[in-house]
């Protein structure tokens, strides 16, 4: 090594070197902020990946209703525009999507994904003397793999079961405990509309979270159909689109094309996310401020080296180095134990990422499984550069001080 | 080069403080090619300050110093920083060698800042400048492993490593015993003996040594003092 550049390095590591053990804590304070952040990210983003899949996973990404999200306009109000009409609610008895497979035909022109049809009824599920309440979704088997994970999520039994009985039922794990049903079991079904039929349960259902687990049951769409006591309907089209990301637009463009009301995964969790949304800025200000932290020990090792070497300094500066160069020595000195501090750091966040993914949680709601954590190198990286810029600043301060030093002051004193 | 290495001229330094201190006041004087100069005088009248003054390391209040015909009261630090890298060799009382680098690398050191030769040439230049310095076999101690006499020959094996115009000394035997202050006085009248053009301006109150000098300028209270005494060389020749 040569020249300008080389000599900045070679002094700044003679600094490094002389002052091992200084150096080695200012290099752990900085590889335990990168690690820890690297960490914390790991946890969060992994966990919070987690519950949108299993969210995703459980519901339809956009679910297209026969709902409105207003009363319909009275004809005084059409008419007068400004008439004043109190106690108007939304509409009981459920008109229907109408034309639904030519909505579905339309649809599918454009759709970045696939949909499939069903109807929605609530109903008192009886057995053996007891009662619950459940949801019934009619669905049509051969399209349902189209937009969920119900067909992977069946015990005991395949979807195809629901042909192969009259009435066939599939049941929620946990509805069925509930009632105490199993597969073979005949259960009474009825529905709001007060239609009562009677129903084989022919497999179970497992989704891992509870809340559906308890409550959904299904049966084909003629099944549901007579449940509802209207022949023909169609109340709810669900939809799976290819970037989960895109529901909201893709939600808003069909609600525009067909009037229906559609609401994406994000609409219908909105409380959820923004509570993401305050987690991770909780967790940023968290980690900026470890590794601010971190780079105070690195400010102290810096101005300490300044002011142990001011003789050197001064016999630089009187030598004819430039301010510059005594600026980068001490810069680079700083990067030093930044650049082994974030390299320590990304090897003790892979550890401690790993060792966090052993963690078993068990949780009322959902199947016990281990720590979600996620590997990103966005993390990493982003750990590292805030962690090498906040070396650069801290040795920038001490180091643009022992620039601006005098030599003669100091040569006058020592001579 | 023909004009004066170094003059100065009506170089005035003030140091401003609750009582402002005058250290120089008006002093005009020149170096020129060639030429050992001695600058005496009592302790405290300003002998260093001068000296400072004449090597760029401090500005004058008012007047001006003129380096091998450059003004240099308009320049800023870094301009400053560079022509003292380019043309002047400094050589203090106390040696102020690196002390984690080898004797090499401390020669060398001037060298790759200024970088007007390739490394392997200043590797050599370093040998060799060390070498005629009687130091051939040090050149890879660090200043804690040698005597005081090989750390200042050291020192200004460092001074004359980029070639300069004028080597300025502050006392430089002042830590030695007469062996060693005597071959520090052979090794600094050989540079001017070797090269034309150059000069070396020496800081003593060694009156050997400022008995070895070509002119000798007397500093009292800050300024030179008058009559120029004669030429010591007279004398003790
Ligand atoms: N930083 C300073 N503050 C105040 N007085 C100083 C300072 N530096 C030098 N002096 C004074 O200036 C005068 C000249 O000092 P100096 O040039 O070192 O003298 P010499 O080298 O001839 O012994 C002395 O009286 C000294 O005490
Ligand atoms: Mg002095």
């Amino acid at each position: 090594m040569s020249g300008m550049r080389g000599l900045v390095f070679s002094i700044a590591l003679t600094h490094i070197r002389a002052r091992m053990r200084q150096t080695l804590v200012g290099v752990m304070g900085v590889a335990i902020g990168v690690g820890f952040s690297v960490m914390m990210a790991a946890l969060m983003e992994g966990s919070q990946n987690d519950f949108v899949a299993q969210l995703v996973d459980s519901l339809p990404h956009i679910s297209v209703t026969d709902e409105q999200r207003e009363p319909p306009r009275q004809p005084a109000d059409i008419v007068y525009d400004a008439a004043e009409i109190h106690g108007l609610t939304t509409r009981v008895l459920r008109p229907g999507i109408k034309n639904p497979f030519a909505i579905m035909a339309a649809l599918e022109g454009w759709l970045p994904g696939t949909l499939a049809p069903s109807v929605q009824w609530k109903a008192v599920i009886r057995f053996a003397g007891r009662d619950t309440a459940a949801s019934v979704t009619g669905i049509d088997p051969r399209r349902e793999m189209n937009v969920s994970k119900l067909p992977t999520q069946i015990r005991s039994g395949s979807l195809d079961n629901l042909f192969k009985a009259s009435n066939a039922i599939i049941l929620g794990d946990g509805l069925a405990k509930k009632i105490g049903a199993r597969v073979g079991n005949s259960i009474v079904v009825t529905a709001g509309s007060g239609n009562t039929i009677s129903a084989t349960v022919v497999a179970l259902s497992h989704s891992g979270v509870s809340q559906v687990d308890d409550t959904q049951s299904y049966v084909l769409i003629k099944t549901g159909q007579i449940l509802a006591g209207q022949t023909g309907l169609v109340n709810e089209l669900r939809v799976k689109v290819r970037d989960v990301m895109q529901a909201r637009e893709v939600a808003r463009r069909i609600e525009a094309e067909t009037g229906y009301k559609s609401v994406s995964w994000q609409e219908a969790h909105e409380d959820l996310l923004s509570a993401f949304q305050v987690r991770n800025i909780i967790m940023y200000t968290v980690v900026s401020a470890i590794l601010m932290v971190a780079s105070f020990g690195t400010y102290n090792i810096i101005s300490t080296i300044t002011h142990e070497k001011t003789r050197d300094i001064a016999i630089m500066k009187s030598l004819g180095f430039a301010s510059r160069v005594i600026r980068q020595i001490f810069v680079v000195e700083s990067m030093m134990i930044g650049v082994l501090g974030l390299l320590l750091g990304w090897v003790l966040g892979v550890c401690m990422t790993w060792g966090m993914g052993f963690i078993e949680i068990k949780s009322p709601f959902m199947d016990s499984t281990h720590l979600p954590v996620l590997y990103a190198p966005a993390h990493y990286v982003i750990a590292g550069l805030v962690a090498l810029s906040a070396s650069v600043i801290a040795g920038y301060f001490p180091a643009r001080k022992a620039a601006s030093l005098q030599p003669v002051e100091i040569i006058r004193g020592a001579s | 080069m023909t004009g004066p290495l170094i003059e100065a001229r009506g170089v005035t330094r003030i140091l401003d403080g609750e009582v402002p201190t005058t250290l120089i006041a008006g002093v005009d004087m020149s170096v020129a090619p060639g030429e050992f100069l001695a600058i005496t005088g009592p302790s405290g009248s300003g002998k260093s300050s001068l000296l400072y003054l004449l090597g760029l390391l401090d500005v004058p209040t008012s007047g001006e110093v003129i380096i091998a015909g450059h003004a240099t009261s308009a320049l800023d630090e870094d301009a400053r920083a560079r022509l003292r890298l380019e043309t002047l060799g400094f050589v203090f009382q106390f040696h102020f060698l690196l002390p984690e680098f080898s004797a090499l690398e401390n020669v060398m050191l001037p060298m790759r800042a200024l970088g007007r030769w390739p490394a392997e040439r200043m590797q050599e230049r370093a040998h060799e400048i060390l070498a005629s310095l009687g130091l051939a076999g040090h050149t890879h101690k660090r200043p804690d492993q040698m005597s005081g006499g090989q750390r200042q020959r050291v020192a200004i094996a460092r001074a004359l490593a980029n070639d300069p115009l004028v080597v300025l000394a502050d006392e430089p035997t002042g830590n030695l015993d007469t062996a060693s202050t005597a071959q520090v006085i052979g090794i600094l009248r050989d540079m001017i003996a070797g090269e034309a053009g150059k000069a070396v301006v020496v800081v003593t109150h060694d009156l050997g040594l400022a008995a070895q000098a070509d002119r000798r300028i007397n500093i009292i209270d800050g300024r030179v003092a008058v009559p120029d005494p004669s030429p010591v060389s007279d004398v003790t020749r």
